[in-house]
């Protein structure tokens, strides 16, 4: 059964209608086109599908629509400014923090969410934040790297 | 020395800085993989499509004596069903092991085998059909370990093949007898690995268009070889193949898994066709698992012989695989782990036995490193092993047996560009290894390895004559230059390194520069992304093709400016008079004046390895020949935890002879991502199947090395500049894969006494290598056996 769904995605109010049951990720995938967040696995095991929920990280294939009402919801879309690129964008871009692209979505997504609530994390911390995205074929140096140049592209514009 | 007769001529790299060939470029297709709206598979618009899913074999061996489709071809919103009715063609990527159905005919011969497969208007409607399929079977001994299929009584799981052996290799190449009678010590020893899977992280999905007007089938998918499915669908649906197009989006890796047409792939074009629609088969990621088609259980037995002062006299190697229930790319993958044995050290003799068994098990394929990297593992173990026997360094011992290019393999591999002795000196000094070996203090180890990968299997699997690439360039009105390819980008960053090399001899700008890779209406025949050819052959036709389109600049130029083509030097955005550069045509100029008379100007490159380096005469010997050996060295710093049997990688230097890197950047994440998924294989990743089930089809059970467990791997490129690859380039993404697993093993063994002869090193077996006595020790783990 369907029934209202009020939601901010990408700063933009939202009302559809959406079952119960809809994840977030067939919500944003299905119902607002939104393919950059991707499902890479049969639920909760890969964070390909990561994206913000009110600011912070969250497995969209492991979260019901409407149980994120009335929240804000963030996706690699909502990331670039006027068409450019958001710094961990560029970063991930000009460092080869991403080669097949796939993981690249939530990996970026979870990484802005651990920027904002710590803006300067050791390379320790990024592993420890990240740790829950698979990538299979970095081997994830070129990703640290890609967060660091975003921390440090940070400072120097501040 | 063994030069070969003819050596192709060598691009002289134009010295237009660091746009082109060499620079550190970010991919031509990252801004859309930052941004999400690069499309892979299952993003592309499909909201009128059927779904389309699967009904799989929960038997390992069965008769199918019925499937009854009756009860599901009745519900409401089903459009299609189909059974192993459909085909009854069997398809394979080896053409004379072709004995796969895309959906069962009379057998199923592993738990998952595809028995029939609906469309339907929704989820819940398919899932509904399919548990309306009614099947009555006879079910049939089933076997999960090579050695039990191999058993006199066992039955066969295809008649063709006695013991159910699919293919059996034997050759000898020098005198081994002689080799060992010479040697000061012999050493023998059994190395067991565990199967591994790609694990990509997009999963399989296929978009299927029937146009039942005209009879043609449009397939996107998500393959690394579009050429391949493409004639894989021709054969099964019993097509023309110009009545086929079959689009390759963005693909979110490979790594092997997706050089084969898979059974999804024919199953969504059947439906589409049955159902006269489009249909979407997104597969879950279990289904990819089954679908499989990676790294066998492998067993090595190996001998080395060795002299005194650390030169191996022989080697004498028996490999037996578990392949799987059907024919894949097996016999292909039992003759790589034999041929490449070879040229890698300098080997005066060597025998290889080598068993590839059916099984009732998802069937193995290639998968990076393929074939050469569970044997590279044995090697490199017992070498480094007897090594410390002689009391030798295990850098020096490596060092005793380097070979010379160019030269000539006793199984008639060629080898022109061998940069491994730089690629060791590099590793020793940047890991420190003369001062830390041995004094890192308990609990620490550290270990070195050596491998290599071909650039390209230099024959290819159909043999048609053809050059091996073909790259198109189109110039038009616009001064914009559109490079077409065949050559499936599927992460690995082929699209960019042709543009690289594109924009290298036109010394145009990028931004002129657009690519379009991979669309069989648009792009030429490619022969896919696998065996690291593209960099080397495709990069080749692309320089050819530039060079080409360069000319007829020249030409035009030159008219504009009046001058003979040879006073005429090329700039790249401009032309000049080479004796008076205030003389200047624009590239814009230099275009309009092109297309006078003939309009758009479309240009070809191709690239053909010669027949001399196809291999040896012996059967089998194309396989593992290439044009270019890339050659790596690694050294794996670990700690490890007695207590607990957990092993850290702390630190990795890994050195690559990569000919030439045309993107610096892209080789040192292609040699990162090897040498981590040698990691996973090591430490942590295996299949388990219990009674022919898949235990671990999922990405947390099946254990990918997450962030938290990865290390540093610092990469050096060394150039050796291979005569024969553009701008001397080699391959780099596969070589650094395989010397993981022995460097680590060595590592181990520094920072506890035991060294593990089975992979991977998971924290139980690590355990009982420890501590033999406190439980019974299980098979492989060797513990203290020095």
């Amino acid at each position: 059964m369907k029934s209202v769904l009020r939601i901010t995605v990408n700063g933009r109010a939202r009302e559809d209608a959406v079952a119960a049951n809809a994840l977030l990720l067939d919500y944003l995938r299905d119902g607002l086109g939104l393919t950059g967040t991707k499902q890479g696995c049969d639920g909760g095991e890969c964070g390909a599908c990561t994206v913000l929920v009110d600011g912070r990280p969250r497995l969209a294939c492991c979260t019901l629509a409407h149980s994120v009402a009335d929240g804000t919801v963030e996706t690699i879309e909502g990331l670039a400014h006027n068409g450019r690129l958001s710094r961990l964008q560029r970063a991930f871009h000009e460092h080869l923090g991403t080669q097949c692209g796939y993981c690249t979505p939530g990996m970026i997504m979870a990484a802005e969410g651990l920027l904002r609530t710590e803006p300067r994390p050791d390379r320790d911390t990024i592993r420890t934040a990240l740790a829950g995205n698979l990538c299979r074929c970095t081997g994830y140096v070129k990703i640290l790297d890609s967060v660091e140049a975003a921390v440090q592209a940070g400072e120097e514009a501040a | 020395m063994n030069a070969p007769e003819r050596s192709l001529k060598r691009v002289a790299r134009a010295a237009s800085g660091p746009h082109g060939a060499g620079a550190r470029r970010p991919f031509v297709d990252g801004v859309e993989k930052v941004t999400g709206t690069a499309r892979y598979t299952a993003d592309l618009p499909a909201d009128q499509a059927l779904v389309g899913k699967i009904l799989r074999s929960p038997y390992a061996h069965a008769e199918l004596l019925e499937v009854d489709i009756s009860e599901a071809l009745a519900l409401p919103g089903v459009h299609a069903v189909i059974t192993g009715d459909a085909c009854d063609m069997p398809y394979g990527v080896i053409p004379i092991a072709q004995n796969e159905y895309p959906l069962a005919r009379g057998r199923v011969r592993y738990c998952g085998d595809p028995i029939a497969a609906v469309a339907a208007v929704d989820e819940a409607t398919a899932d509904a059909a399919l548990a309306r399929i009614r099947l009555r079977v006879k079910e049939l001994p089933a076997y999960f370990k090579a050695a039990d299929s191999r058993q006199p009584d066992a039955i066969l799981l295809h008649e063709n093949k006695p013991g159910n052996i699919e293919r059996q290799v034997h050759n000898e190449f020098g005198d081994v007898e002689a080799g060992f009678a010479e040697a000061d010590l012999v050493r023998e020893h059994t190395f067991e690995c565990a199967e591994v899977h790609h694990a990509m992280m997009e999963p399989n999905a296929a978009l299927a268009t029937w146009d039942a007007e005209r009879g043609h089938l449009t397939l996107h998918s998500v393959t690394q070889v579009p050429y391949y499915v493409h004639l894989t669908l021709a054969r099964c649906l019993r097509m023309d193949p110009a009545h086929i197009r079959v689009i390759k989006p963005f693909v979110g890796g490979g790594f092997g898994h997706r050089t084969e047409a898979l059974n999804f792939e024919v199953i969504c074009a059947l439906l589409a066709r049955a159902a006269c629609a489009t249909v979407r088969l997104l597969q879950t990621r279990e289904e990819c698992f089954l679908a499989h088609r990676g790294r066998p259980e492998q067993q090595t037995r190996i001998r080395i012989g060795l002299k005194r002062d650390g030169r191996i006299t022989a080697c004498q190697a028996e490999v037996v695989q578990r392949g799987g229930a059907y024919g894949g790319y097996g016999l292909v993958t039992i003759l790589y782990a034999g041929a490449l044995l070879n040229g890698l050290y300098d080997i005066p003799a060597v025998k290889y036995d080598g068993y590839r068994v059916y099984t009732n098990t998802p069937a193995c394929g290639a998968m990076r490193g393929h074939g050469t990297v569970n044997a590279r593992y044995a090697f490199e173990s017992l070498l480094d092993m007897m090594a410390g026997e002689l009391g030798l360094d295990p850098i020096e011992v490596r060092r005793r047996n380097l070979l010379k290019a160019p030269t000539e393999t006793i199984n008639g591999l060629k080898i022109m560009s061998y940069g491994l002795p730089e690629c060791l000196d590099w590793v020793e000094q940047a890991s420190g290894w003369r001062e830390r070996r041995g004094q890192l203090g308990k609990g620490r180890g550290l270990g070195v390895a050596c491998s290599h990968f071909v650039s390209g299997s230099a024959k290819p699997v159909h043999w048609s004559g053809e050059p091996h690439a073909v790259i198109l360039l189109k110039l038009d009105f616009d001064g914009g230059v559109t490079i077409l390819t065949g050559a499936s980008d599927i992460g690995q960053g082929s699209s960019t390194i042709i543009t690289q090399v594109v924009a290298e001899i036109l010394g145009v700008d990028y931004s002129r520069l657009r690519i379009i890779a991979n669309d069989s209406a648009i792009t030429p025949k490619d022969n896919g992304s696998y065996s690291s050819r593209v960099t080397f052959m495709v990069g080749n036709a692309a320089a050819r093709a530039a060079e080409n389109l360069r000319a007829l600049l020249i030409t035009a130029a030159a008219k504009r400016l009046q001058v003979r083509e040879d006073e005429v030097e090329w700039l790249g955005e401009s032309a000049v008079v080479a004796s008076d550069p205030a003389r200047e045509v624009a590239f814009t100029d230099v275009v309009e004046e092109a297309l006078v008379a003939t309009g758009t100007l479309t240009v070809k490159g191709t690239f053909t390895c010669p027949e001399e380096f196809q291999g040896g005469k012996h059967r089998g010997g194309a396989v593992g020949s290439t044009m270019g050996f890339s050659y790596a060295a690694q050294a794996v710093e670990v700690s490890v935890d007695p207590d607990l049997g957990t092993i850290k990688v702390e630190k990795v230097w890994a050195a690559i002879d990569c000919g030439f890197a045309i993107n610096p950047m892209s080789v040192e994440g292609q040699v990162q991502g090897a040498v981590w998924m040698g990691m996973g294989q090591a430490i942590s990743e295996e299949t388990v199947y219990e009674d022919g089930r898949h235990q671990v089809a999922n990405l947390l059970d099946y254990r990918v090395p997450t962030m938290a467990e990865s290390p540093e791997i610092d990469v050096h490129i060394v150039e050796s500049i291979d005569p024969n690859g553009p701008f001397g380039a080699k391959e780099a993404s596969e070589g650094p894969l395989s010397g993981f697993m022995s460097a680590l093993a060595a590592a181990v063994e520094e920072a506890t006494g035991a060294r593990l002869t089975r992979l991977p090193m998971t924290p139980d077996r690590v355990f009982e290598a420890l501590h033999p006595k406190s439980r019974p020790a299980r098979e492989g783990a060797a513990g203290g056996n020095r």
